[in-house]
């Protein structure tokens, strides 16, 4: 991927007036119990970078998909280049210039680029008639237009995933964009390659455009904005322009609570090592040399960027994708893990990320879904018998504080909190010895939140080895009594349960930590 | 009572049925026909316990007719050969089940659509049998109508199998943990990947099973007269489909039982003999069957769209 000198021809007029190209006033929105936004204003300016910043669950998502149309606010004003706009959907957002590029781009793997670009911007219509060359003719002058030298004919799976972004771009600015969303844009992408989008991104500047830009990675934040931006808990601590912060106050001001108080303080001295990985590698997920002790009785915390190998991690060690290199040794006693099915047997549990899709059976009733992944410990004789199932359940739903309105309610009835319980109870009931978690508490309102972690605590004060994995900084640090920081698919530091944020961040951007 | 709505509701469905009939057509209540009719849907009510198991795992399985068509004329032929009945009867369930292992086999160990898997065996195996017997009935021998008792006990011991199987196996689906398992699997792969299940052996297991059922089926069905019929398991796997699908299992994998789709077989089998009994013409039974499987699935559709919406 390359950029020609200059950006030749592009027609975005540059905006003269400085009335701001979207305002959000007092804007507010729910799902269900959860107040994911309480009361949010915002402004965008043309010709400005204005990043997004706060921690997983602060509202970022939730105020991108209100400007994007996706989701409807309940309450507030949405005003676009001082009109007011009521009922935005995605499609009257588009025709607003509005456009939004996701972590993930989302074009279609098996069109051409040129196909894929026509989608976008072309009239719909399905009897309309396809004049091939002039779609191929625009393609072409879209891309050289940003400088992308793809050809309009590769098929879009055959991009690499900044190639990807860049079609995605064309296709914003062949619609006129003048507000331009990008959510953690360089998540997947080498610091070479995010070089080269920063310069698309100040060129677009320059002609008028206003890009809102998300990102945790903070230093990006730094170069490239002009305001920052920072929403905590659905609620916006105010705009400050970016050259008077920096990175700690930054730090600060998204955490912004005293974590020591908000967590359960450790108990207990740990016990012996209960799980111990060597030089443990999978290449299917791109880990490799990793090198771990967990000791019964302390929660491990690992840290990491997206996409630094920890859910990877924890696949192999539980035998969805097995570790294909190193030894993994349960107290003491090699072991090789090839299935789930060996893992539960020895004693090990992982409650997966993405707990709607993943951690539990929606269509099952709650009673069913704890006793899934412990069969073979509670019914050895095969047969499944049901008060057995349901005093375990019930036992079970009182020990987590389950609030559902019994045993046999399907798991899909449950808030995301109590659906993350019942995650965790399937777990507990195979009587674990290490338990492994993915983001626990990702999603999951403040009052549960806490409750989960104070059950996590008291597994461990039982002597339970726990690795949790999260990408909730704040979490991390206040739960955690060592840290593990991944980066690149190994263990990049370890870091003492003390450690500072700054430390934490530092290891997983991969900087050395001075100036703290 | 709410868990089992859809159940309950094509209960309720029959049950106004055989009310409309007691009221219009009581000469529908005949004992000597009304025990044909029984006995002539024990098989298909045989097939439709394995229909749903590979429904509520997520899958089709669209070939079960033409493995039973293929698994009547073996059967006829090794009778024919005066094999005795107690070597017959295995020889069909096994022949079934190798069938259902090849489905299996492709698609759980390959990853293949069930849907495009199932409609390839379908057509090889009917049109092999074409092929290889020309549409040629098979006479039986003598002994083998109604297992040689008369028709009377023939009849009952039919519906006594069909009905003792359904209980077994909606027992075994509520009470083993494999039962469990192919509602994990039919509801979510992954998630029961992740729950330390093999989806991959369950799904094959469901097939097999699917198949043996439909080769005792077909046993079932070639005892019941002097002549095997080549074309006798012809619309089966539809009308199969239909009764579980009306009988509350959803389409979309880990959900319903088999005692709905016991009910749902009993409300399609009653269409056709009511209408006799009501002087329509017979002509209408499929279109009205139609439309019961229409409504069913826009039911249920209606019923999932309002459960998306609440979550969101």
């Amino acid at each position: 991927m390359t950029f020609q000198g200059g950006f030749l021809g592009l027609s975005v007029k540059r905006e003269t007036s400085m009335s701001p190209l979207l305002r959000l006033d007092s804007v507010t929105k729910s799902f269900g119990a959860v107040r994911a936004l309480k009361g949010v204003s915002f402004d965008l300016r043309p010709g400005e970078v204005h990043a997004l910043v706060g921690e997983n669950g602060a509202g970022k998502s939730t105020l991108i998909k209100i400007i994007t149309g996706a989701h409807p606010p309940d309450s507030g004003a949405i005003e676009i280049a001082g009109a007011p706009v009521r009922h935005l959907n995605p499609a009257a957002a588009r025709q607003l210039r509005i456009a939004c590029i996701y972590q993930q781009p989302a074009l279609f793997a098996d069109l051409t680029v040129a196909e894929a670009i026509a989608l976008r911007l072309e009239p719909p219509g399905g009897l309309r008639r396809v004049i091939w060359s002039e779609r191929h003719a625009r393609a072409v002058q879209l891309l050289s237009q940003i400088g992308a030298r793809i050809s309009p004919d590769t098929e879009v799976s055959q991009l690499s995933a900044p190639e990807q972004q860049l079609v995605e771009i064309t296709c914003a600015l062949g619609g006129g964009a003048r507000i331009l969303i990008l959510d953690e844009p360089t998540a997947s992408l080498t610091r070479k390659e995010a070089e080269l989008l920063f310069a698309l991104v100040r060129h677009l500047r320059s002609t008028g455009v206003g890009i809102i830009y998300i990102s945790h990675r903070l230093e990006e934040i730094f170069t490239l904005a002009d305001r920052v931006t920072v929403l905590r808990d659905g609620v916006s601590l105010g705009t400050r322009i970016a050259g008077e912060l920096d990175e700690t106050a930054l730090i600060k001001l998204m955490i912004g609570r005293d974590v020591s108080q908000l967590y359960p303080p450790a108990e207990g001295e740990p016990g012996e090592t209960a799980l111990s990985l060597r030089d443990v590698g999978c290449a299917a997920g791109g880990v490799h040399h990793v090198s771990l002790d967990i000791r019964a009785g302390e929660i491990l915390g690992l840290a990491g960027l997206v996409g630094a190998g920890r859910t990877e991690l924890a696949r192999a060690l539980f035998g969805i994708t097995p570790a294909d290199s190193g030894e993994v040794r349960r107290s003491g006693e090699r072991v090789d893990i090839q299935s789930p099915q060996k893992a539960i047997a020895c004693g090990i549990a992982y409650v997966p990320e993405d707990r709607r899709r993943h951690g539990v059976i929606l269509e099952m009733p709650i009673a069913a879904n704890i006793t899934l992944a412990a069969h073979s410990r509670l019914f050895p004789a095969a047969w499944l018998r049901l008060g057995v199932e349901q005093s375990v359940a019930c036992e079970m739903m009182r020990n987590l504080d389950v609030r559902a309105s019994g045993p046999d309610a399907p798991a899909r009835s449950l808030s995301g909190g109590n659906q993350q319980k019942v995650a965790l109870a399937r777990w507990l009931a195979t009587q674990p010895k290490v338990l492994i978690l993915d983001e626990p508490t990702q999603g999951v309102d403040v009052g549960a939140k806490s409750e989960i972690h104070r059950i996590l605590r008291r597994l461990a004060g039982a002597g339970m080895a726990v690795l949790m994995i999260s990408s909730d900084l704040p979490e991390i640090l206040g739960m955690s009594d060592r840290i593990a920081v991944m980066r690149g698919g190994t263990i990049a530091a370890m870091l003492p349960g003390r450690a500072s944020a700054h430390e934490v961040m530092a290891a997983a951007l991969g900087q050395p930590a001075t100036g703290l | 009572m709410k868990r089992y709505f859809l159940e309950v509701s094509v209960a309720l469905a029959l049950g106004a049925v055989l009310l409309a009939l007691a009221v219009f057509a009581p000469a529908f209540y005949q004992p000597q026909p009304l025990l044909s009719l029984a006995a002539r849907e024990a098989p298909t009510l045989v097939v439709a316990c394995g229909m749903a198991l590979v429904i509520i795992c997520r899958h089709i399985d669209i070939s079960l007719g033409a493995q039973f068509s293929v698994c009547s004329v073996c059967a006829g032929l090794l009778a024919s050969m005066h094999w005795p009945l107690v070597l017959v009867l295995p020889a069909s369930i096994l022949l079934g089940a190798i069938f259902g292992a090849i489905n299996g086999a492709l698609v759980a160990g390959l990853g293949l659509p069930s849907i495009v898997v199932t409609l390839a065996t379908m057509a090889t195996w009917r049109e092999s049998l074409r092929w290889w017997r020309e549409g040629v009935w098979v006479d039986l021998p003598d002994g083998l109508q109604w297992f040689g008792l008369s028709q009377f006990a023939g009849q009952w011991t039919l519906i006594l199998v069909a009905l003792t199987l359904l209980a077994a196996l909606a027992l075994a689906m509520r009470h083993l943990a494999a039962g469990r398992f192919i509602y994990a699997v039919g509801s979510d792969t992954e998630a029961a990947r992740l729950a330390g299940i093999r989806p991959q052996r369950v799904t094959f297991g469901v097939f097999v099973l699917a198949g043996a059922l439909a080769g005792l089926a077909a046993m079932m069905n070639v005892i019941q007269s002097p002549q095997v019929d080549p074309n006798s398991g012809t619309g089966l796997e539809l009308k199969t489909i239909a009764a579980v699908v009306v009988g509350g299992v959803a389409i979309s994998g880990g959900r319903g039982n088999l005692w709905g789709a016991f009910a749902g077989l009993l409300l399609l089998a009653c269409v056709g003999p009511a209408l006799t009994h009501l002087h329509v013409e017979p002509y209408w039974d499929k279109a009205i069957q139609g439309a019961v499987i229409l409504l069913a699935v826009v039911a249920d559709g209606l019923r999932r769209r309002r459960k998306h919406s609440n979550c969101r």
